[in-house]
């Protein structure tokens, strides 16, 4: 089945997402999709599965045009799409959740409604097989890895004959481990006959499994690349100007200790331990990485620092007081800067302005306040200097946060935090949903922190930024570190932490591999 | 090289900087078409309740005038009382006296009072992200304070006023700080608390009512003892008409509430707490203690309609003192946006639609008064409805959706 998209133009208002753009995707064909967030993927994509109508263009599928009214027309012509936030029921089986939508009865009783539960375990049993996704049809989906629960994602489009598969940014969530296996998948299922969008930022990814690269910024298509492109070569193509991947910057001045966490063990509302005895240090002037798939512990672990969760043994020590049972309000107030690693969530307050949301866990310090009033002008006249200084892209400090890109929100928070003299900056997963351009603003501003004698605790789960940043590395693996080591960009080291994120403390001699 | 540069980007368009003011005009411009639809549907409604226009129905065939005589009829002569009653009566002012002229003013202000004040109190609380419906406790529970100051206490002229109006407003607190509180430290549902306590409230009412001391002399009635006349709120125009200083005190808690939330340091976390509780903890804001906080003040703004009733329009403890104000007062702040300025005028279009009930009556049911006020804001919280009906264009997610959504804390 060939696909072919003409000329499609889909307007927002004032906002055109997408501009006149031609694709098309011949049967058997990885074809990726590269571009920065905001240059109107997604929206294509949407477009293509009868989420959206087009303004104009037309969608033609063997020559054929077809209009799509919903995703219902878009998957009968064959098309699947896989989001990026997975549609799965977390209490239903795999099989189950693959029937889902397209019930059938069966067996003896189907006359009476009963679902032919028997067939669906078949058919998740063929279709993963001749794929080799191996998928067990009754576990629990909430039971499954992510991976896993991504495969049942493919699963889902292939059991309904899907020719052409969407990718929505598939990686985004996987260890490297996981997008390995992925990429194995889709090699398959290209052999097999069937044709692959996938969308991404990430130009590793698609130089390692794409057949072909469509770039598009600003809702037009801007160029066509092949795989073997360089990656810088791709990232201008993406971001429109010429940028620097690599982070630069000058080795460690470690000073004193400034964060030291002692046996530090966390426990969830259900009582269960996550956050397992652990124990770091940080110092001035050095940024430590705490590296780990998304659900090891981090996250509580990052709370606890900043005074969000209360550890349940151990002590916290931040420049010098002891901050395990002391307040958030406190904890900031020592020189700490945090920036969560869900923004919209934690960060920013969406339906406050630029400005509000500059000062928000300052609004209540001098110069911004009096004893009972805010100065307004002050906090005015703050957010025009920091949208200045952070090139932070939006037309008024007015507006409310919810309408800048992500990119800019992180900024926002990034200038928030970072508009005091800090001791400690944490910041988690800071360049989440970023595009090229955004990541190296962020990257330079973290290094500048860090030059300036703070020391900054980093939690990522992407492996390129934990180690360009990190000047040490610990690896988180089920609420504990299971290994630390010194930062660098020497390939060896990427597998081993590669290793150690899933779990692997076995000690394979590193870069024997490669 | 196997790239290939094609189009430049074009400049990404700016986002136009008059954005918040032509929202600000949408909202108000659906909350008018809202009255608007709401008052069409109603006069549909009045014509059916009408037994003359009923009673054409049967020779509607032969003579179909009939019916809409009588029905614009009905209709006409419901919304005149409706006007008499709320604004200006011809037949009232013919007599010349200034009661004459200004009595349906009066009446709608005094009606508007306490619906102002326990406007502003559910609307303070949703900006803080809770659902105040506690207002018919910590009204009654305010109107007992104040009452009570009232007539058990005798101090001289002014004082006496001043000590009885600030136990009101401390009663109305305590109610709401409860709610607050258990919300604070339990995590206990602010909607759940607050309609158990309006329970409470009502039957600690009922049972004061019936205490000596309490009850007013011969003890038959379940009603108390009057206040001092030290102790009432001065009326502004003179004996005849009912408005009192009590409107006054609401148009300065509005004041103070658009102070509150715009101006202050605690305004902005009370906001923050409200718009996004996760946020304004990780920014190191208490977000419990803003729930005690916030409650405080609803319940007092709440507890200062109670001392508008009871020093003001009624200076008798009733066991109807709250007189339903508890609840259109969620009406009036959905109405108002939780915004001080709309609930002003949100207050004064139910106090008028109350000051005009009982002259509506003489021609149609009195249930239909309340379904036009139902109506208005049923159309306020589905605005996508007045945006289909009036096919006006949608902007953005603003209007009514997070009240139509639910104002779940």
């Amino acid at each position: 089945m060939k696909l072919e998209l003409r000329g499609i133009t889909k307007r927002f208002g004032a906002l055109t997402a997408n501009d006149h753009i031609d694709l098309v995707v011949e049967p058997g064909e990885i074809h990726a999709l590269l571009g920065e967030n905001g240059a109107g993927k997604s929206t294509l994509m949407n477009v293509l599965y009868g989420l959206y109508q087009p303004d104009e263009g037309e969608i033609l599928i063997d020559g054929q045009p077809m209009t799509f009214a919903g995703p219902g027309d878009a998957m009968a012509a064959g098309i699947g799409m896989v989001h990026q936030h997975f549609m799965l029921i977390p209490v239903f089986t795999v099989a189950e959740n693959i029937e889902l939508g397209h019930e059938r009865t069966g067996g003896p009783l189907g006359l009476l409604g009963f679902l032919d539960r028997r067939r669906a375990r078949r058919e998740v049993r063929d279709i993963s097989q001749r794929y080799g996704l191996d998928v067990p049809a009754d576990a629990l989906v909430q039971d499954l890895p992510v991976g896993v629960q991504q495969r049942v994602e493919i699963l889902k489009a292939l059991v309904r004959d899907a020719k052409v598969l969407i990718l929505d940014e598939p990686t985004a969530v996987l260890t490297p481990q996981e997008t390995d296996d992925l990429m194995e998948i889709m090699t398959s299922l290209k052999q097999s006959g069937t044709a692959i969008v996938f969308i991404t930022h990430k130009l590793r990814e698609v130089r390692a499994v794409a057949d072909k690269i469509t770039v598009i910024r600003r809702g037009k298509v801007v160029g066509t690349a092949s795989p073997d492109s360089t990656p810088a070569e791709l990232a201008s193509l993406m971001v429109g100007r010429p940028v620097k991947l690599n982070i630069d910057k000058r080795p460690a001045t470690p000073g004193d200790d400034v964060v030291e966490v002692d046996g530090v063990r966390i426990l969830d509302e259900a009582g269960a331990v996550t956050v397992d005895g652990v124990s770091f240090s940080v110092r001035g002037g050095e940024i430590y990485a705490l590296a780990g798939v998304q659900g090891n512990g981090q996250t509580e672990l990052t709370e606890a620092l900043v005074g969000l969760e209360r550890a349940d043994a151990g002590r916290i020590r931040i420049a010098g007081a002891d901050v395990t049972r002391m307040s958030t309000d406190d904890i900031l107030g020592l020189g700490v800067g945090y920036v969560p690693e869900d923004r919209m969530h934690d960060g920013l307050v969406s339906s406050f302005s630029v400005a509000e949301n500059m000062v928000l866990d300052l609004y209540d310090q001098q110069p911004y306040s009096g004893r009972l009033n805010l100065d307004l002008g002050h906090i005015r006249r703050h957010a025009e200097q920091k949208v200045e200084e952070f090139d932070v892209r939006t037309s008024s400090i007015g507006h409310a946060a919810s309408t800048l890109s992500g990119g800019n929100q992180q900024k926002v928070v990034l200038a928030r935090e970072m508009s005091r003299p800090l001791k400690l900056l944490i910041v988690a997963q800071p360049t989440r949903g970023l595009d090229v351009g955004s990541m190296e603003f962020v990257h330079q501003r973290i290094v500048a922190e860090r030059d300036n004698g703070a020391a900054v605790i980093l939690i990522s789960s992407e492996l390129d930024e934990v180690l360009g940043l990190a000047d040490r590395i610990g690896v988180m693996y089920r609420g504990k570190i299971i290994g630390e080591v010194a930062g660098g960009t020497d390939p060896a080291l990427a597998e081993e932490i590669g290793m150690l994120m899933a779990g692997q403390t076995g000690e394979t001699p590193t870069g024997a591999t490669r | 090289m196997s790239t290939t540069e094609t189009a430049p980007a074009p400049a990404p368009t700016p986002a136009t900087p008059t954005k918040r003011r032509s929202s600000a005009r949408d909202t108000a411009l659906v909350t008018a078409l809202s009255f608007l639809t709401a008052l069409v549907i109603s006069a549909i409604l009045i014509a059916i309740a009408d037994p003359q226009t009923r009673g054409s129905f049967k020779y509607f065939f032969h003579y179909p005038g009939d019916t809409f005589r009588f029905a614009w009829s009905a209709i006409w002569h419901t919304y005149q009382a409706l006007f008499y009653g709320a604004i200006f009566n011809p037949h009232t002012a013919a007599n010349g006296t200034m009661s004459g002229y200004l009595g349906p003013i009066s009446e709608t202000l005094t009606n508007a009072t306490p619906l102002i004040a326990g406007g502003l109190a559910v609307g303070l609380a949703f900006r803080a992200g809770l659902f105040n419906i506690g207002g018919q406790g910590q009204i009654i529970l305010g109107a007992i304070f104040a009452g009570f100051v009232g007539f058990h206490w005798h101090l001289p002229v002014v004082l006496h006023l001043i000590v009885a109006v600030v136990a009101g407003i401390v009663g109305g607190a305590l109610w709401g700080g409860i709610a607050g509180f258990l919300k604070a430290r339990t995590g206990a549902h602010e909607v759940i608390t607050t309609i158990m306590l309006n329970y409470v409230a009502l039957n600690l009412l009922g049972y004061l009512l019936s205490v000596k001391g309490f009850q007013a002399p011969p003890y038959g009635q379940a009603i108390s003892n009057p206040v001092d006349h030290n102790a009432t709120l001065p009326l502004l125009l003179g004996g005849s008409l009912r408005v009192h200083l009590g409107l006054l005190l609401s148009l300065a808690a509005a004041g103070f509430v658009w102070w509150l939330l715009t101006y202050s340091r605690l305004g902005f976390r009370l906001r923050a707490v409200g718009a996004n509780p996760f946020a304004a903890r990780t920014a190191g804001m208490h977000v419990e203690n803003s729930y005690v906080v916030v409650m405080l003040l609803s319940g007092a703004l709440c507890g200062l309609a109670g001392v508008s009733q009871v020093l003001g329009t009624n200076p008798q403890l009733t066991g109807d003192i709250d007189a339903g104000i508890g609840f259109d007062a969620i009406t009036v702040a959905l109405l108002g946006r939780a915004n001080p300025v709309g609930t002003i005028f949100a207050g004064l279009l139910f106090g008028g639609l109350r000051a005009g009930a009982p002259l509506m009556q003489q021609y149609t049911p009195i249930e239909l008064v309340q379904v036009i006020q139902s109506l208005i804001v049923l159309f306020i919280a589905a605005p996508a409805v007045i945006r289909a009906i009036f096919r006006l264009k949608t902007s953005g997610s603003s209007v009514g959706a997070e009240l139509a959504k639910g104002w779940n804390g």
